[in-house]
């Protein structure tokens, strides 16, 4: 019995060091399995309550085309959301146990989606800086040792393209509009600039997940790298549209080949994730609401099925 | 009599290499399901084509039906706004 259990370690091991996958039925370590649960739940918990903060834009959408866009984005967060729950599940949870430990508060989502969305400037602010932090942190992901959560990432990432895109055209806009509509823009810069930093989660050496996950390919890159890549790729695109970026620190260094950037509020950052950002209580008070008042919903579609089954029995029965 | 029984049919699923996705490959017969994993990995991995098998029951598989598929499909014909390349980002800015 030992022996087995230490050659399926080897297995699993030599397969990570090789860079292959480990698919379901695949033996793993159970911390794996659990470090790889929390963070797939958190994610499909993200794309879904991330559709909180928008959704309260359809109705004042500024035009029919923009009104579109806004839904058929907000309806590939339900749909990202669907993907990872479904790889999620292939780990031996399920569905409703998934949507329990949102609602106790025992698994959590992005803090970015407790900040409100307060001007229309803000709907492009989150296709390009906060899509665009989580298209960086996607892009690595694609690589993850766990198969199900490779290809879920694969299509994603392929989705998210038009998502931060209509974002930055929606800033663009604006910034060749009316001063007033250029002030907007940057008052929405000025509110996710730093929330959107704060996505990629702690600097490395107070990062509690950090050294596990990637010694087991779970994460390619760490925090600080992807926090850096963002940056990096970022800049410029706000200087096209004519923004300031909030940071007096923000500097490009010569000798690092990358910019430096000012310290970020981890104070506040730690505060939002306690549940006392702005609008904490109200995303889960809605998702608990939603999903209570539409439970009749669940139980027609159950018997409907139930009713049809029977029919068939007794077809088959004359 | 003899009998002439070809046991049940199995849709067979291969993944080509460690991580991508398992692709249809063909079906099998077969009476149980080791029967049509062994079945399936005799005709469909001769010559090493798969890391890994799913075999499925073919009455398991619920399918589009090809006389609807127009108005099955047409919800998505006119949102060309899915596409990133629908939105005109000037070409100096880059990594977008």
């Amino acid at each position: 019995m030992e022996n087995n259990t230490v050659n399926f370690e080897n297995v699993f091991n030599d397969k990570i060091g090789k860079n292959e996958y480990i698919e379901p039925k695949d033996w793993m370590p159970e911390k794996y399995r659990k470090t790889l649960i929390r963070q797939i739940s958190q994610h499909a918990h993200s794309e879904v309550i991330g559709m909180q903060p928008e959704g309260n834009w359809i109705t004042r959408a500024p035009s029919l085309r923009r009104k579109a866009i806004l839904l058929a984005k907000i309806q590939d967060e339900g749909g990202h959301g669907l993907y990872l729950y479904s790889a999620c599940e292939t780990l031996g949870i399920s569905r409703e146990e998934l949507i329990r430990q949102l609602h106790t508060g025992a698994a959590k989502y992005s803090s970015i989606f407790n900040y409100p969305a307060l001007n229309w400037a803000d709907i492009g602010a989150i296709g390009w800086l906060v899509d665009g932090a989580a298209i960086v942190n996607q892009v690595s992901l694609q690589r993850t040792s766990y198969g199900p959560y490779s290809r879920a990432m694969v299509r994603i990432c392929k989705e998210e393209s038009f998502h931060q895109r209509q974002g930055y055209e929606l800033l663009l806009e604006l910034c060749r509009g009316s001063k007033e509509q250029k002030a907007m823009a940057q008052d929405a810069m000025n509110r996710w600039w730093w929330p959107s930093l704060m996505m990629f989660g702690p600097h490395d050496a107070d990062s509690a997940h950090s050294a596990d996950s990637i010694k087991w390919k779970i994460k390619r890159e760490t925090n600080d790298e992807l926090r850096q890549k963002f940056i990096d790729k970022t800049v410029a695109q706000a200087e096209f549209l004519g923004l300031t970026i909030p940071d007096p620190d923000l500097k490009w260094n010569e000798a690092r080949g990358h910019y430096d950037f000012g310290k970020i509020d981890w104070e506040e950052f730690n505060n939002v994730i306690k549940g006392n950002g702005p609008c904490n209580k109200q995303r889960l008070e809605h998702h608990v609401k939603v999903h209570n008042e539409n439970a009749w919903v669940r139980e027609a579609a159950n018997a409907y099925a139930a009713k049809k089954a029977k029919a068939a029995k007794g077809a088959l029965v004359a | 009599m003899s009998n002439d029984n070809q046991f049940p049919l199995w849709e067979v699923f291969v993944q080509a290499k460690s991580g991508t996705p398992y692709k249809h490959a063909g079906s099998v017969h077969a009476a149980d399901k080791e029967m049509a994993l062994m079945n399936a990995r005799d005709l469909y991995s001769r010559r090493n084509e798969g890391t890994a098998i799913w075999v499925v029951p073919a009455s398991a598989i619920v399918a589009s039906s090809p006389e609807e598929i127009g108005s099955f499909f047409e919800p998505s014909n006119d949102k060309a706004y899915r596409h990133p390349t629908f939105y005109e980002i000037p070409a100096e800015v880059k990594h977008i």
